[in-house]
């Protein structure tokens, strides 16, 4: 026979609404006080929240405005996993020879000290394709950080356990797989984490200068237009994808990393 | 190539072992002119102080590290530097139980097997197989985090075994944990090696340990070199089950 249990009790639920509050207050605040602005200051420096939501939702529901955001979020992504993917060869290539990391690792931090608009103008003397120029871009600005973190994750492994695996005398793929691939992804995980917040932000310094289209130059265009309403509207996309993406991390984490042990007490 | 019926499976000769530059001052000689061979079929006890080199010997015969001096061969091969000829001939239990934290019981029990491309079915029932003789049934979905020291030593054993490997090297493994349960594992795990035939490197540092578990006790000097090679006969009395002890025990005490 089935029985069916209980549903939530009043006080299971209660902790989460108080940390669903707790969540949503800040951004409650912020909400009041903008539109408070709004009723004492132009319509062109504190717009109405109620006209920023309708324009959220035109680019939302409005084809040619929505290929925009996706182009931006391809930009990001392309730039990333390009920058991921030369950062970790070069992490493994440094882990293996010492020589290589006297090389590489001054430097990527010089490039670290680079700012990202000067990339920009770089990239814009240096290339005439709009794409690679900004893909050129994401992957400069987004490969030290990549690759300090995977080395970072690489020499962080740990030696009984790499030597326990190797006591088996597996092929360098299995060891890969059954070791070092597992023991890396949580700092991979945290890598493109913080990778994307940063390459959020690159790409709109990217794209305001050196693009005709996408999240950055709409901005520009929101600018020479006066149009707060639009480039609050604009600048949510890349908030929302921020969020959804970090929220996609999380998930693959909790299914990928379900073996963590959690104390019953928080730190 | 397999060692020859009756040769030994096992030889190091006149091996030494330092760390830093070899002809500095500050070079550390863990491992001092040591020879010594192990037939098939032997359980040998290596017994000696902390710090006396038994670690340093235990990675030359896994191939972990390779000898300043001298030679080390295994089923005569050297396991440093033919590392893969040695593939599925060697398993080893480490003093901690090493187990890899994302996978579950089974998982690890599979492991060597994976690493030796036993298709996966294969090796699933091997892992059931060994974790049910080690008492570890209905644990196979757990992680390592969930499970006590003791199961943890446990699937360790049970992973060093499931590969069918014909060397067992074993590195003060139940030193970690309480007395009951070490003696307990001890016990099985001497059946087990009995029972499957295998050849055993039992690195110790507890008397009672090795004379529990040994066909043959060395005991080591520190740097690395043997003081004391002994085979107690099977149905040795408690008179020469007392000068054995009597023995090592003033040589450990030099």
């Amino acid at each position: 026979m089935t029985t069916v249990g209980p549903g939530p009790s009043a006080s299971a639920i209660a902790p989460r609404l108080r940390h669903l509050a707790e969540v949503i207050a800040p951004f409650v605040a912020l909400a009041v006080l903008w539109q408070i602005a709004s009723v004492y200051f132009p319509k062109y420096l504190f717009p109405p929240l109620l006209d920023v939501f309708w324009r959220t939702l035109e680019i939302f529901t409005d084809w040619p405005q929505f290929a925009q955001v996706l182009a931006t979020v391809g930009r990001i992504l392309a730039g990333l996993a390009g920058a991921f993917l030369i950062g970790a060869a070069l992490a493994i290539l440094m882990m293996r020879s010492r020589a290589v990391d006297r090389f590489f690792a001054p430097i990527l931090t010089f490039f670290q000290g680079v700012p990202a608009l000067s990339w920009v103008v770089f990239a814009i003397i240096w290339f005439h394709g709009i794409e690679f120029r900004i893909f050129f871009i994401m992957v400069v600005t987004s490969l030290p950080a990549f690759t300090f973190q995977v080395l970072d994750a690489l020499r962080g492994m740990s030696k009984d356990l790499f030597e326990m695996v190797l006591s088996f005398r597996p092929t360098r793929a299995k060891m890969f797989r059954a070791m070092v691939l597992p023991a890396i992804l949580p700092d991979i995980m945290t890598a493109w984490k913080v990778n994307l917040g940063n390459a959020s932000r690159v790409v709109v310094v990217a794209e305001l200068v050196g693009a005709t289209g996408g999240v950055g130059y709409e901005l520009l265009m929101q600018q020479q237009q006066f149009d707060m309403a639009g480039a609050l509207a604009w600048t949510l996309q890349l908030v929302f994808f921020v969020l959804v993406s970090q929220q996609i991390i999380a998930l693959i984490e909790a299914r990928v990393f379900r073996y963590r042990a959690f104390s019953e007490r928080s730190m | 190539m397999s060692g020859q019926t009756g040769a030994p499976e096992i030889v190091l000769e006149r091996v030494s072992k330092a760390f830093g530059r070899a002809d500095s001052a500050e070079a550390f000689r863990a491992v001092d002119d040591l020879s010594l061979a192990i037939a098939p079929g032997e359980l040998v006890a290596i017994l000696g102080k902390t710090g006396c080199g038994k670690s340093t010997i235990f990675n030359m015969i896994a191939g972990l590290g390779a000898p300043t001096e001298g030679s080390v061969l295994v089923q005569g091969f050297d396991p440093f530097r033919s590392f893969a000829a040695l593939r599925g001939k060697i398993a080893i239990v480490f003093q901690s139980d090493r187990l890899l934290p994302w996978r579950t019981a089974i998982g690890n029990v599979e492991l060597g097997l994976d690493m030796l491309d036993v298709p996966r079915e294969e090796r699933r029932k091997i892992a059931q197989l060994w974790l049910s003789r080690l008492g570890l049934s209905g644990h196979e979905g757990d992680y390592p985090h969930a499970l006590s020291g003791g199961m943890r030593q446990r699937v360790s054993i049970a992973r060093a075994f499931a590969t069918d490997a014909h060397i067992l090297l074993c590195d003060e493994p139940f030193s970690a944990l309480d007395e009951i349960t070490a003696q307990r594992l001890r016990e099985e795990f001497v059946a087990l090696v009995r029972q499957n035939r295998k050849t055993g490197v039992f690195i110790t540092h507890s008397i009672n340990e090795a004379l529990q578990v040994g066909d043959r006790i060395v005991v080591l000097r520190r740097p690395a070199r043997v003081a004391y090679d002994v085979r107690p006969a099977p149905d040795a009395g408690a008179d020469q089950q007392g000068a054995i002890r009597k023995r090592i025990e003033d040589i450990l005490a030099e």
